[in-house]
């Protein structure tokens, strides 16, 4: 996955978060990057027609950002499943942050043949907890949440 | 998340061979069953015949030169029996309606895979880590491996432009 599809899908799942513009702090924080670099590729993201950034308020996708980063949220889905479900990695959050950017779409649908996506995907993504939510992970950690708003 | 993040430890390096593994063993396990189809076939096409049966072959090549190098980098194992019963299971229950079909998913099979391993040799050349094996060897296996992906490709793009 290229740099713009990664700033497109933190884009879309903080404007989720947010529930309104990302702010370039918190897309600068998700992303480990500096507020320059973040501010250079929101940039490049709105020549390419993919974003809308207003001062003061953050950064808002356009319709064809929405697409891209839905796409781009779908292979990390099958990124994380392939890893929780076929290859057993317990960590496999963290470590789908690292491959993400060596994993090319196209490798991506060819690992999907042999895991069993549900069709809403991507929309089973939940950006609270960084995971698909029919992974076991994040289902433990809705039950913590959960618990901590039940004390 | 790391933007533009390279490959960076050994882990990482064996994660994504790992990848590669599973790769092999899809086209693998898919050049197997269109084979497997074409026994079935009323009329059998030697040429495609040929090339899936190489394509198998290459594959199960191509696997155990990865799997060689995993074992340098003393990973974690991953399950490889149930990976393969896994794969062998998704493929038992498709089959292809016909010789373009299949050519059309060897085709696929041959550019997935050149794609993984090219993408992969420009990470390993971004990154400036020191790994357990010898960088210039593993890359040097990487490359001759997507060459043949990148002969493969062409070879089926040949028969395909030949039934046009």
């Amino acid at each position: 996955m290229n740099t713009a599809d990664q700033y497109v899908k933190a884009i879309y799942l903080l404007q989720q978060m947010e529930n309104g513009p990302a702010s370039t702090g918190a897309l600068a924080d998700r992303l480990d990057v500096s507020p320059a670099s973040a501010n250079e590729m929101i940039g490049k993201l709105e020549s390419r027609g993919l974003a809308e950034h207003e001062k003061y308020k953050g950064v808002t996708l356009t319709d064809d950002g929405i697409v891209r980063a839905r796409d781009a949220l779908q292979t990390y889905c099958i990124i994380e499943r392939f890893l929780a479900n076929v290859l057993s990695v317990e960590e496999f959050r963290a470590e789908a942050r690292e491959l993400e950017p060596v994993i090319d779409d196209l490798v991506a649908e060819r690992l999907d043949t042999i895991i069993d996506r549900n069709a809403e995907c991507p929309d089973c993504f939940d950006p609270e907890t960084d995971a698909c939510c029919h992974l076991e992970v994040a289902s433990e950690a809705n039950v913590e949440a959960e618990e901590q708003r039940a004390d | 998340m790391s933007v533009g993040h390279r490959v960076s430890s050994d882990h990482q390096l064996a994660r994504l061979l790992q990848i590669g593994i599973v790769l092999e063993e899809v086209v693998e396990a898919r050049s197997y069953h269109h084979y497997q189809s074409l026994d079935d076939g009323e009329e059998l096409d030697a040429e495609i015949e040929s090339l899936l049966e190489h394509a198998a072959a290459e594959s199960a090549e191509h696997r155990e030169r990865l799997e060689a190098l995993v074992e340098e980098l003393d990973a974690e194992s991953i399950p490889f029996d149930e990976i393969e019963a896994l794969v062998e299971a998704q493929y038992g229950k498709t089959e292809p309606e016909d010789f373009d079909d299949i050519l059309y998913d060897q085709l696929c099979n041959e550019e997935t895979a050149y794609k993984f391993y090219d993408d992969l040799v420009g990470a390993l050349r971004a990154s400036e880590a020191t790994f357990g094996i010898d960088r210039d060897r593993l890359i040097d296996v990487l490359i001759e491996i997507r060459e043949e992906e990148a002969d493969g490709v062409e070879e089926v793009t040949k028969i395909m432009n030949k039934r046009q």
